[in-house]
């Protein structure tokens, strides 16, 4: 524990907070953030909410703007129940990437808490979000509250119009399907000047709309009225139609043969915020160990210039040790490895690089060991990785001897588990691609592409699984996901595997 | 150019609309669930459902999310977890029951793949969804009598309040952590430290380095009890309080007249349809008014006013006059329930019998004294199982039923139905109080 120096002032004592107390702990939270870390903010916009409305917050991903769905009221009645029997905390807090930069923070916090969250999400998120290259690639900070807003009430009007069964039938296979919904290595085809003028007029009112339900006669089908596609080969048609197609719900959205204008419209704004939140799921670790690095400098920081009570700075501490908490693989409380604990360790390790690296950090980091501005070098990393290039990059020998990192093989045609590495030095490399490999979404989440679709044939929509490592699908979700599909296409939907030859 | 926030005075239950579709969406389940507990539930319950809501477990079924996603058993997976204790390269360890992996993460996402979901229904969206639909009839609204008064309604916790709402358990938490945090010296450690000093100070003759000992550990014990009264067991910041909030609330007032016929001819049967009728009819004006009592009137030859356990259980026998019950029921309006304070609705259970030709009388007695001051009145005749004809055809019947016949083509609050069975009760409960426009006899 550093020292705490005399002379400037307590920003604040005892628990209560005040509105007062808040905006001089964030001007010397900002101070630090600014001239120390050199954290590149968005502008904050710090709310304070009651213990309901977080829970509500909760049940709707954390935007309190989203539009309404029967899911959300089931996870409310979830959070609810786990929440008033005590056997689930909230949150302190929750933060939007957006800009200005939303935070919401719970008014039950003390002031040592609210100090805390602020560093966490309005300095520590916030950096992450403005800077790391995904959400600057695929996130429109500036639009989403605009975007969150539009799609609520285009949604409410549609409900109004066609009913809510209607609606219900398409969120729920965009739903089904949102997994599907994002681009994951390039950006969306630009659409084609018809196409532009189409979706002109499908927001300009659902009237004009009315001439676009058909769909041989429909421009956003994609075809030059030159091109025939009764006789084009297959290749034509996947060439039109941007075949293969890893984007299940735009493929939908554009070439489905029975939407109308306005479902397409709804499947375009479960698609967006697929998209939205895609690079959130791919740098958990990154993320929340941005923050958490953050948290810590700076109330470390606000502690030795003397400008928090002891008592304050513990409860803070307790606060920080809980989260960083990670529970062994045969622990009781063990459920998976705690992004806040490796993303935070991962940071400070950084530092120790930097600062004092050993020999075999020389040899593992000669880029960064005994780097003489070690915020540098974790600003570059926080702009620059997501979870899975991070880990492959950054994660050091003596992190994985720490966390006594070990490698598990569940091989079906094996009788056991066997123990393929452990934390030595022969093991090193390998845990890491192996924990590398864990965090690679794609690599998680199945590889489903929409591979043809003959529109002038049978219209059979055919959907190819790459299969990895010998892994399936969950058979019962698979069915009752190409019912989904089959409502949004309209014919018979086909999916099939395909397994890849393992190498070795 | 940055801003604070202070969104707690906006409205709360923003996820309304997500339960409301969720409630909608699980509709039929739940409608199932609460129509089979509503089976079960007997009228002595009082409330029959407990204030505070009733948790229903309905089938996960229709509520899924489904997603593509990996399947947990098969293929060749890579774990890599924290926390090895003794294991080198090549160790084996027996594969848990039911496949996956080590920790069993990919086995359900979300909690899904269960088959049942657990949740609270509030004592309002139970009843909402028993009574689906039904309502009060027009007539009966407008002349509905209510007064206004001012509730209460329990609002979280705050730091300052009243002792009486003082809530110990948050309170005591928050002290202990405090006494933790700050290192709080023990009792214990206090009286420990004590009797030393006392064993050395009991020293007939001390040495030098044990009077500085004393004088050491006197200091300490003096630091020690300074600490103890500087940082206190309680603390004032350790207090919550419960807070109350004001609530206006309707206040209105129902009687509910409970009439039965109890002679020989009406078996357990019979009573037990009439009782299910009376159940129902309880909750459901329950739901309506802000208070509600039953008054159980029952007859033979001639008519008492009972309580519960006596109306349902207990034996009786003799002829039957149903105009004494109905007499009863009008001397205890004129006695306890002014009709311009109170809701009165009626009720009646019989097997159709009557004596002579007192039935006329009934026709009498409901058209000029008990109609006029009733908002509603409802008739059963409990008939045999194998009565076909008399279920089917309305016109048929025995003199009493004939001249209720009379006073329903005379006045639009009055109801009358024949039940045979015990799934009869609900439906014939919901056709009596469906708007008409859906085909309810309700105007």
């Amino acid at each position: 524990m550093p020292e705490a120096k005399s002379g400037s002032k307590l920003l604040f004592e005892g628990p209560e907070w005040s509105f007062a107390l808040l905006e001089k702990a964030r001007d010397a939270i900002e101070e630090i953030a600014l001239n120390d870390l050199g954290l590149n903010l968005y502008q904050n916009q710090i709310e304070i909410i009651s213990s309901e409305q977080m829970l509500d917050a909760y049940s709707c991903v954390g935007l309190p703007l989203m539009y309404q769905h029967w899911s959300f009221g089931k996870h409310f009645a979830r959070d609810e129940a786990l929440y008033r029997s005590g056997r689930q905390g909230l949150a302190y807090e929750i933060v939007i990437n957006s800009n200005p930069c939303i935070s919401y923070n719970m008014e039950e916090n003390t002031m040592a808490m609210q100090v805390l969250v602020m560093a966490h999400a309005a300095f520590g998120h916030n950096h992450f979000f403005k800077n790391n290259y995904l959400f600057l690639q695929w996130t429109d900070a500036d639009g989403i509250q605009d975007y969150l807003a539009f799609a609520k009430n285009y949604i409410a009007a549609c409900e109004e119009r066609y009913g809510i069964d209607a609606v219900e039938e398409i969120l729920d296979a965009g739903h089904a399907l949102q997994t599907q919904g994002v681009f994951r290595y390039g950006r969306p085809p630009k659409p084609t000047s018809q196409e532009l003028a189409a979706m002109q007029r499908v927001r300009d009112g659902y009237a004009g709309s009315r001439s676009l339900l058909d769909i041989w006669t429909d421009a956003t089908l994609g075809h030059d009225s030159a091109e025939t596609p009764k006789d084009a080969p297959l290749a034509a048609r996947r060439k039109s139609m941007n075949l293969p197609q890893e984007n299940i719900l735009y493929f939908l959205e554009k070439h489905s043969p029975v939407l109308e204008p306005w479902q397409r419209e709804l499947l375009r704004i479960v698609r967006m915020l697929a998209q939205y939140f895609y690079p959130q799921k791919q740098t958990k670790v990154m993320n929340e160990g941005c923050a958490t690095f953050v948290h810590y400098h700076i109330i470390n920081e606000l502690f030795s210039q003397g400008r928090l009570s002891e008592a304050a700075y513990l409860e803070m501490m307790h606060s920080h040790t809980n989260v960083v908490l990670q529970p062994d693989f045969d622990d009781p409380r063990y459920s998976g490895i705690n992004p806040y604990a490796l993303g935070f360790a991962m940071m400070m390790d950084i530092r120790r690089i930097c600062e004092e690296p050993t020999e075999e950090d020389r040899d593992w980091f000669p880029d960064i060991a005994g780097h003489d501005d070690w915020r540098h070098v974790l600003r570059h990393a926080w702009a620059n990785y997501r979870d899975e290039s991070f880990i492959q990059q950054f994660l050091s020998p003596h992190l994985m001897r720490k966390f006594k990192l070990f490698t598990l093989v569940d091989d079906a045609s094996q009788k056991d588990l066997v123990v393929s590495q452990i934390h030595n030095r022969a093991g090193y490399k390998a845990i890491r691609q192996d924990l590398a490999q864990q965090y690679n979404l794609a690599y998680l989440e199945p590889d489903i592409q929409v591979t043809d679709a003959d529109l002038s044939g049978d219209r059979c929509l055919i959907l190819t699984h790459t299969v990895r490592d010998g892994i399936h699908l969950d058979e019962a979700n698979k069915e009752e996901v190409l019912k989904h599909l089959r409502r949004l296409w309209g014919y018979e939907v086909t999916l099939d595997a395909v397994e890849t030859v393992v190498e070795s | 150019m940055h801003h604070f926030i202070d969104r707690r005075a906006n409205p709360k239950g923003k996820s309304h609309g997500n339960r409301q579709r969720f409630l909608r969406r699980a509709r039929e389940n739940i409608k199932d669930r609460v129509d089979r507990s509503v089976r079960d539930k007997s009228i002595q319950d009082g409330e029959a459902v407990p204030v505070d809501g009733e948790q229903v477990t309905i089938p996960a079924r229709g509520l899924q999310e489904p997603r593509f996603f990996h399947g947990s058993k098969g293929g060749n997976r890579r774990h890599v977890l924290p926390g090895n204790k003794e294991f080198v390269v090549g160790d084996t360890l027996p594969k848990p029951k039911g496949g996956a992996g080590q920790n069993g993460r990919e086995a359900s996402e979300d909690g899904e793949g269960e088959d049942e979901f657990s949740f609270t229904l509030t004592q309002d969206e139970y009843l909402e969804i028993l009574f689906d639909g039904l309502e009060l009839p027009d007539l009966v609204e407008k002349s509905s009598v209510e007064t206004e008064t001012i509730g209460t309604r329990r609002a979280g916790l705050t730091t300052v309040g009243t002792p009486n709402n003082l809530n110990l358990v948050r309170t005591m938490r928050n002290a202990l952590g405090r006494r933790i945090a700050l290192h709080r010296p023990s009792r214990r450690a206090e009286e420990e430290l004590q009797s030393e000093i006392e064993m050395l100070e009991a020293l007939p003759n001390r040495s030098d380095a044990q009077e500085e000992l004393l004088a050491e550990m006197c200091a300490r014990l003096e630091r020690l009890q300074r600490k103890r009264k500087m940082v206190g067991y309680i603390d004032p910041i350790d207090l919550r309080f419960d807070t109350h909030v004001p609530e206006k609330v309707r206040k209105s007032r129902a009687v509910v007249f409970c009439l039965m016929d109890v002679s020989g001819s009406m078996q357990d049967r019979e009573k037990d349809l009439g009782k299910r009728f009376f159940l129902l009819l309880h909750l459901f004006l329950a739901r309506c008014y802000e208070q509600t009592e039953l008054v159980f009137i029952r007859h033979t030859h001639h008519a008492q006013e009972v309580d519960e356990e006596t109306f349902f259980y207990a034996r009786e026998t003799g002829g039957t006059i149903v105009s004494t019950a109905l007499d009863k029921m009008r001397e205890i309006i004129t006695d306890r329930y002014p009709p311009q304070e109170w809701n009165i609705y009626g009720a009646q259970v019989s097997d159709g019998e009557n004596f002579g030709n007192d039935s006329v009388r009934c026709k009498k007695l409901l058209l000029e004294d008990l109609l006029p001051v009733c908002q509603y009145y409802a008739y059963i005749e409990v008939v045999e199982e194998d009565a076909e004809d008399l279920l089917q055809d309305l016109s048929v019947g025995d003199d009493l039923w004939q001249n209720y016949r009379a006073v329903k083509d005379q006045t639009e609050h009055f109801a009358m139905q024949r039940v045979a069975h015990a799934a009869h009760i609900y439906p014939i409960f919901r056709e009596f109080f469906l708007p008409r426009l859906k085909g309810g006899q309700n105007a």
